[in-house]
């Protein structure tokens, strides 16, 4: 099974241990993964601000690095959100559509494809409150979201509670988005930026010492709030714990 | 409901011999949803919502009012969203206020295990009614007729409020009362009333605030949720001559009452909006919770039911489908506390209806958002949208406001509205809470397509869009501009967030750039060595 990592540029240029802890744990499973080296973005800062036409070439690019593999994972349920729903603006030939249905998100990869059942490896002695990306969580499914009368599940929740010592907390309002929102968070700063100190204050009212998410955007941005308005939490993504960072 | 928005439990004493023992007692099995948990009727249960201090000598933050409106100019939803979160007692408060209405919708359509069902029965309803809408309408008008009652039919908003204004003049009616609809404030009714010597009073308590402070409804179930008990107070006592230090909620419910009754009982004509119109029936149903839609309809000898097209259903058992949807969404109680049926003109009484269009068969050809015809108007949206609960209703500068408001607005004025699908994080709430299931969230992003192609998005955007895709689309490029190696801050954080302004650091830290990019790592790590598959341990 040829697997192609596909990181996204944010994780490429903050959160290199991010792309190292999948690339990582991937291979742990005795995956053969390839990182194709001229890969840069899914294309979504531009399909999200409406700009299709802008998003075109950036999506060409992208399935020209992942047509060869069998699978293509990254560790954002927010970029796999863009590349399976999203990435239209240009032709959709058969090997297009193939990239965009082989594309998946880290969590759902190990829960749903390689139906992973433990990391012996793996212990994270600490309280996290565990934060959904909104693409993730309505977007790809990773969860039933607050909203809908339907049975509970949870594939991040899932995988963190086979990781030792972990204690999951939940905030007061699960699923209520963070105010990253892609460009929204540039383009509505103050709505934006209040969205995530409500965010980061609900968790540390949980009692959370770590929030764990599946995608370092929105962390990226609840850091930066928390950072602002004093709020002591650290941030860490999935990956890392399942790989078996401690701290 | 709608009113000030500080809604205190009754307390214990007031309760005493007005409520039944056994239902204070918690043992009367209709107040149980078919869960067998004890049901959260939205008034009763509502928690008392802080606006601040307590203390009378407190000083009291002024309410902060919405979007700037200049003419067709795009509306700047981000500048009025900071002014209300410059107003802390009123945002704090407004977050609460609709996060409980969320919290309480999500208990009793809980509490129905066929919830989901429900939903896409709804849905499919209304897609089958808009399909066949002609025919329906028809239908509607044949029977409405044939019940004795005059109908109208309206192209656009200044043709609905030229046939009422007829209507009223020829009964030579001075004053007119009407409930909430907010159809009405989408023609722009009220303001055109002001011009034409007819008394217009509004009769919803929410409504009456905002018609006092003249300003619009900024929700379509509690108009005046932005408002704070101490707002209502300075409203009341600048046009009513209440005691501008007593923000007592039940004294400023009551002085309006004493207030307004007379106008209700003496008025020329009523009018009232429309939650359902069936076509098999020629009936108008509405829902409210104070019975003001009642005293509109009933107590004039006059009465005109002004009627979006969208609001047809086929048949009078589709209704019970969208009763059960419809308030639980909402305010998250089980039913609205009226749920009334005009049908025929009472006796020596004259009864009209007015089936106004104003866009919306134009939005029923639109492929990608025709199914926004279907909203209900609930509001589930806008209080699950925590855009619109950290912004306020009035920040939008337009009749709709939340998400729906987002992909409606826009087939009003699409200039002036380009603005409005951007103020979003396309989180998808509003979707899943939708009780006929209109894809909100996919249509915001649809529309921003739209905005882009026709170039009705601000041109530093489209050009920042356009650079941005050039680099990323170029690996070379875009190696060199965020740095050769190790040096990613220099660039990245401008390049990686798009933001010429640095907005980002405005209200956040900016992100620690690492030692090195992944990519660097790799290269590094991974291709240096000859078939190099072995990772440097790296934490």
């Amino acid at each position: 099974m040829r697997i192609g990592l596909f990181v996204p540029c944010y994780v490429d240029a903050f959160e290199p241990e991010v792309g190292i802890a999948t690339l990582e744990l991937l291979e742990r499973f005795g995956l053969d993964v390839d990182y194709p080296f001229d890969q840069t973005c899914c294309g979504q800062p531009m399909t999200n601000t409406g700009c299709h036409a802008e998003a075109a070439a950036t999506e060409a690019l992208f399935v020209k690095n992942f047509a060869p593999f069998d699978y293509v994972v990254a560790p954002s349920g927010s970029c796999v959100h863009q590349v399976r729903e999203h990435l239209t603006a240009i032709p959709q030939t058969d090997e297009v559509k193939a990239v965009r249905a082989k594309t998946f998100e880290l969590v759902e990869f190990l829960h749903d494809i390689l139906k992973v059942e433990e990391f012996p490896w793996a212990e994270f002695p600490h309280r996290v409150g565990y934060h959904g990306n909104c693409n993730a969580l309505r977007g790809i499914h990773h969860a039933r979201p607050s909203e809908l009368n339907a049975p509970f599940f949870s594939k991040p929740l899932d995988l963190l509670k086979k990781v030792k010592g972990i204690e999951i907390v939940a905030p007061a309002r699960p699923d209520e988005c963070c105010g990253f929102g892609g460009t929204f968070s540039v383009f509505e700063p103050a709505v934006s930026a209040k969205m995530g100190y409500d965010k980061v204050s609900d968790h540390a009212q949980a009692g959370a010492e770590y929030v764990v998410s599946a995608d370092s955007s929105c962390m990226m941005h609840q850091k930066g709030c928390a950072e602002r308005i004093g709020v002591p939490l650290k941030f860490i993504h999935i990956a890392r714990i399942l790989n078996g960072a401690t701290a | 409901m709608s009113a000030s928005d500080e809604l205190r439990p009754q307390d214990e004493a007031r309760r005493d011999g007005v409520i039944h023992p056994e239902v204070l007692a918690g043992n009367d099995e209709s107040e149980r949803g078919q869960d067998g948990r004890r049901l959260q009727h939205a008034e009763g249960a509502s928690r008392p919502i802080s606006a601040g201090a307590l203390s009378p000598k407190a000083p009291r933050e002024p309410q902060p009012r919405g979007a700037k409106i200049r003419g067709d100019r795009p509306i700047d939803q981000a500048e009025a969203a900071e002014r209300f979160l410059a107003a802390p007692m009123h945002q704090k408060a407004h977050d609460a206020r609709l996060w409980d209405l969320r919290t309480k919708r999500d208990t009793a359509a809980f509490g129905i295990p066929e919830w989901e069902e429900l939903r896409e029965l709804a849905s499919q309803i209304k897609t089958h009614t808009l399909a066949n809408l002609d025919r329906y309408l028809e239908e509607f008008e044949a029977r409405a007729k044939a019940n004795g009652v005059h109908v109208h039919w309206a192209a656009d908003g200044a043709e609905h409020n030229r046939i009422v204004h007829g209507i009223l003049k020829d009964h030579g009616a001075k004053s007119l009362i009407k409930s909430k609809s907010m159809l009405t404030e989408e023609c722009g009714f009220r303001h055109y009333m002001a011009g034409t010597g007819i008394e217009v009073i509004e009769t919803d308590l929410g409504e009456r605030i905002q018609q006092l402070d003249n300003e619009e409804p900024s929700h379509v179930v509690v108009p005046a949720v932005h408002k704070t008990r101490f707002d209502v107070a300075e409203v009341f006592s600048r046009t009513m001559g209440t005691d501008p230090e007593n923000d007592d909620a039940h004294y400023l419910a009551e002085s309006q009452r004493m207030h307004t009754r007379p106008l209700i009982l003496e008025a020329d004509a009523g009018l009232t909006g429309c939650n359902f119109a069936i076509a098999e029936t020629g009936t108008v149903v509405t829902c409210t919770n104070e019975g003001n839609a009642d005293l509109s309809g009933n107590v004039p000898k006059l009465q005109i039911h002004s009627i979006g097209i969208e609001k047809l259903i086929p048949r009078i058992e589709h209704l019970g489908v969208f009763l059960r949807l419809l308030s639980r969404s909402a305010l998250g109680s089980p039913i609205t506390q009226y749920t009334s049926h005009f049908r025929a003109p009472r006796k020596g009484t004259e009864m009209h209806m007015v089936l106004v269009d104003n866009g919306r068969s134009e939005r029923l050809g639109m492929e990608e958002f025709w199914t926004s015809l279907k909203c209900i108007r609930c509001g589930a949206c806008m209080n699950t949208c925590p855009v619109y609960r950290r912004s306020g209703g009035l920040s939008y500068g337009a009749t709709y406001s939340g998400p729906i408001g987002l992909i409606i607005d826009p087939t009003f004025n699409k200039r002036k509205y380009s603005t409005l699908p951007f103020s979003s994080t396309m989180n998808g709430s509003c979707t899943n809470v939708c009780p006929v299931k209109i894809n909100i969230h996919e249509q915001i992003f649809a529309w921003r397509k739209v905005l882009a192609e026709e170039h009705q998005i601000p041109l530093l955007k489209q050009g920042m869009m356009k650079a941005a895709g050039q680099v990323l689309s170029r690996p070379a490029t875009y190696r060199a501009a965020i740095g050769a190696a190790d040096s990613a801050l220099k660039v990245l954080p401008r390049f990686a967030v798009y933001n010429p302004l640095n907005t980002w650091g405005k209200g956040r830290e900016m992100p620690e750039a690492p030692r090195q990019t992944f990519h660097a790592w790799y290269k590094q790590n991974r291709m240096a060595k000859a078939g190099g598959k072995k990772t440097e341990g790296i934490k």
